[in-house]
């Protein structure tokens, strides 16, 4: 794995360190006495604090879980070199499209909906 | 020749099993005298000189200076010249073994040869500056020296390559040892090989492949912990790829 | 030969860390999928969750909280021992991080039931 992969692997882990704590935290709130969608869009909807929040979540995951693959396929499997490289970083592309659009389907409220 | 201490009567022998062979081979059982104060060094000695002379295995100094004596011992590289009997016996039951990770020459002997080969190739070795103007001033109370410090112990007696996960996983693994010393001579103020050194502790098998397993750091005779000075030199490797001088 | 080190506490945590972030890493699409149904109208979210409110789905839903907490709580403990000074004690260390972690996975199913 070269020095940059690494130093961003590190990076984007004391990111999330906080992030995930965040996450966590607003879970456990979150689900007590049963999830809806009203009561987490009603929290999410044109929250710009939660928007920005998720947004950064995604940057810094989709920085993160493919490194992570990476070392465990390298390590784990024969497979390694260029082609790995090239899934994994479709696999990043596929997370931060996915939840880019994930962050913006509770961002947005209905009349502005789109896809 | 010195008399060994009276054997403790009331004890029953040790059964101790020995690696016989190469990679491939048997374990051997012996039936060994307890005694007073027993080494593992002991019992391999009395073996090969009472028992089976045709044991190979490797000691030099006796008394916990030199590491030639490293081997398995009931699953943990140790130094038999430093181990008791009693400490680690399993009952009566002693399983010897040659170090894991090496190749094997013979019974308890191991082939080095590869383990140094790592260390030169993680660039372990002193590289003087061309021209000397000055003495260096080098404060021992410096975080430099401190750090370098930490590790100059080492012996190279092979426990902690022995003992890695991540060398039996993967064999172009440098290993701690190497790794360890790479991190040493970083330290080292009067070295001037450090950007071809950081360069041979990046590579694939470098330090990133430690995942702190801490092996190293618990089975080290000197109790040195490679998996911090592999942690300085993952530090290092970072800070050179933002471009800043470690 | 020696196989020993496979109950070391460090070997655990490393594997248990890594165990976890594919689970994690496989989970991702799936949930920002069921996100983005938000997309069509609150109703899809709310039919998503109503068919996913079965016990089987709360444990999994469990295990993956479990997992989060698990690859937070060793992944402090990898970044500690490469940036931090203080030397630890691999044993009490990694039995912190798993009871932390646990701790979370407890928290979570008792205000999920």
């Amino acid at each position: 794995m070269t020095a940059i992969l690494f130093l961003a692997q590190r990076a984007s882990a004391m990111v999330l360190a906080l992030f995930v704590s965040v996450h966590l935290a607003t879970i456990i709130y979150a689900v007590r006495g049963g999830l809806t969608a009203g009561e987490v869009l009603a929290r999410t909807r044109e929250n710009h604090l939660f928007f920005a929040f998720y947004l950064l979540f995604v940057l810094a995951v989709s920085v993160h879980a493919p490194i992570g693959l990476r070392n465990v396929i390298h390590e784990w499997t024969p497979w390694q070199g260029r082609s790995l490289d090239v899934v994994l970083a479709l696999f990043s592309l596929m997370l931060l499209v996915m939840g880019v659009r994930a962050a913006v389907a509770v961002y947005l409220p209905p009349e502005v909906m789109f896809g | 020749m010195p008399r060994e201490p009276e054997s403790t009567a009331s004890a029953p022998d040790l059964r101790v099993q020995v690696w016989r062979g190469l990679a491939e081979g048997n374990f051997q059982t012996f039936a060994v005298p307890r005694r007073a104060h027993q080494t593992i060094l002991d019992v391999v000695t009395e073996i090969q000189r009472d028992q089976d002379p045709t044991l190979s295995y490797r000691f030099a100094c006796r008394v916990g200076m030199c590491g030639s004596c490293a081997m398995v011992v009931n699953g943990r590289p140790r130094w038999t010249c430093r181990t008791r009997v009693s400490e680690v016996a399993d009952g009566d039951t002693l399983r010897l073994e040659p170090l894991r990770n090496f190749t094997v020459v013979k019974d308890l002997a191991v082939d080095m040869g590869a383990f140094f080969d790592k260390w030169r190739d993680a660039k372990g070795h002193f590289v003087s500056r061309e021209t000397q103007d000055d003495f260096h001033i080098v404060p021992p109370s410096s975080p430099e020296r401190r750090a370098a410090d930490a590790g100059i112990d080492c012996i190279g007696c092979g426990v902690c390559h022995s003992a890695c996960d991540v060398v039996a996983w993967n064999e172009n693994y440098l290993g701690p040892a190497p790794l360890n010393r790479a991190w040493t001579l970083l330290n080292d103020v009067r070295d001037a090989g450090n950007d071809a050194r950081i360069e041979a502790v990046s590579g694939s098998a470098g330090c990133h492949a430690c995942h702190s397993h801490m092996n190293c750091t618990q089975f080290c005779p000197r109790g040195i912990s490679p998996t911090y000075s592999i942690a300085g030199l993952k530090r290092a490797m970072m800070k050179r790829a933002l471009g800043a001088k470690p | 030969m020696m196989r020993a080190s496979n109950s070391q506490p460090g070997f655990v945590a490393a594997l248990l860390h890594r165990l976890a972030g594919i689970a994690l890493a496989v989970f991702l699409p799936l949930h920002f999928w069921a996100l983005s149904g938000a997309l069509n109208g609150a109703d899809f979210l709310d039919k998503f969750l109503k068919v996913t409110d079965t016990p089987l789905v709360k444990c999994v839903e469990l295990g993956i909280v479990l997992a989060l907490a698990l690859h937070l709580m060793l992944g402090l403990r990898v970044l500690a021992i490469e940036f931090l000074p203080v030397r630890e004690r691999t044993r009490v260390a990694v039995s912190i991080c798993l009871a932390a972690a646990f701790a979370v996975g407890l928290v979570f199913l008792l205000n999920v039931v």
